[in-house]
């Protein structure tokens, strides 16, 4: 099997097609910034892209990405770059960190579909990310900072 | 016809020992007979149409519906400009093409995952309401042969039969449920009372 992650094609050997497409990139690929959280698609702390949408990796059987792009935190940008990025540090969001990086991926499909996301959008994109610390707020005014950021 | 008919059954009523004479030859069903059998398929229909597996896709508003007692979906899902999704949040980040094999998981299904237009809610509809919208092609977006079609053949509605671990499937038989259809369209898709105005 062959998987497109991060722009690097990976061929894999004996895996089983309904292996959950996280654990291929935890266990096989070896990227571990993509975590565990609940296994059942209700956290979103295993969110990565696959063909540039939100997905959770937890629930996604790996035969069903086929030639699709996956993009993980460790692709989102060559040097930490992405105005996600640099906002989360510039305004501290993280505390814990262990769901950041599921929130920092749903807030980049969010931006690559809504540039200018209203808080309605927000809302509605990243309620499916859960934060056991509640930085909400940050997490709020960092995508809106990276949304003034995309938009210079 | 229906006057006659109803003076019929009060005279019956009235005196039940008291049979009418029998006509000299069956006539002919009447217009009555026909638009009964279409009402009491209707029940049926109304009755899986109010499953939650047909409702939680039909819900009134922007919000999805899920597990068996229809509840509003978590994570502030919506709708979305395509009823897919919100364009950050599809119904495919989770619903996947198959369902998988533990409860508590995502359902799927090949044909996707998607709410029926929002015209087309089920949400709070009375047998009235709903068959007047099943009708009405701006509300429903198909005609009712198209209807049947769509509950015959659509892959996601068939998945209302085959809903995975921890849902309860539609009781009515998937055939059951098209032969009722089919039943009440051919009746000239008769539209029930109101239970106000049938009292």
């Amino acid at each position: 099997m062959k998987l497109d992650v991060n722009g690097k094609v990976h061929q894999l050997e004996d895996v089983d097609p309904a292996t959950p497409l996280l654990w291929v990139l935890r266990d096989l690929v070896g990227l571990t910034g993509t975590k565990f959280g609940c296994g059942v698609a209700q956290c979103g702390a295993c969110t990565v892209h696959v063909g540039g949408r939100a997905m959770r990796s937890c629930a996604l059987p790996v035969a069903q990405v086929r030639s699709q792009e996956v993009t993980t935190i460790e692709g989102l940008s060559p040097d930490g770059s992405h105005p996600l990025q640099k906002t989360w540090v510039e305004l501290g969001v993280a505390q814990c960190g262990y769901c950041q990086v599921g929130q920092i991926m749903s807030a980049a499909a969010l931006l690559s579909a809504v540039p200018e996301p209203s808080d309605d959008d927000i809302d509605a994109a990243m309620a499916g990310n859960i934060c056991r610390c509640g930085t909400y707020p940050r997490i709020r005014e960092a995508i809106k900072l990276a949304a003034k950021d995309g938009a210079k | 016809m229906r006057a006659i008919s109803l003076l019929i059954s009060a005279v019956t009523l009235a005196s039940p020992g008291c049979q009418p004479e029998p006509a000299p030859s069956p006539p002919p069903a009447p217009p009555e007979a026909a638009s009964d059998q279409g009402l009491a398929a209707f029940e049926t229909v109304y009755s899986v149409l109010q499953h939650p597996r047909c409702l939680n896709c039909h819900p009134a508003g922007d919000r999805p519906l899920q597990h068996d007692d229809s509840r509003p979906h978590g994570m502030n899902v919506l709708r979305g400009p395509d009823d897919a999704g919100h364009p950050a949040l599809k119904c495919s980040a989770c619903h996947q093409q198959a369902n998988q094999g533990l409860a508590h998981l995502p359902p799927g299904n090949p044909a996707g995952w998607r709410l029926a237009p929002r015209e087309m809610a089920f949400e709070g509809r009375s047998p009235r309401a709903l068959a007047l919208q099943l009708k009405d092609p701006a509300q429903s977006h198909m005609t009712l042969e198209a209807s049947i079609a769509h509950v015959r053949d659509d892959a996601l509605v068939g998945w209302g039969w085959d809903p995975g671990p921890g849902r309860a499937a539609v009781p009515v038989p998937r055939a059951e449920l098209v032969a009722a259809f089919q039943t009440w369209v051919e009746a000239g898709a008769p539209v029930p009372a109101d239970e106000e105005e049938a009292r």
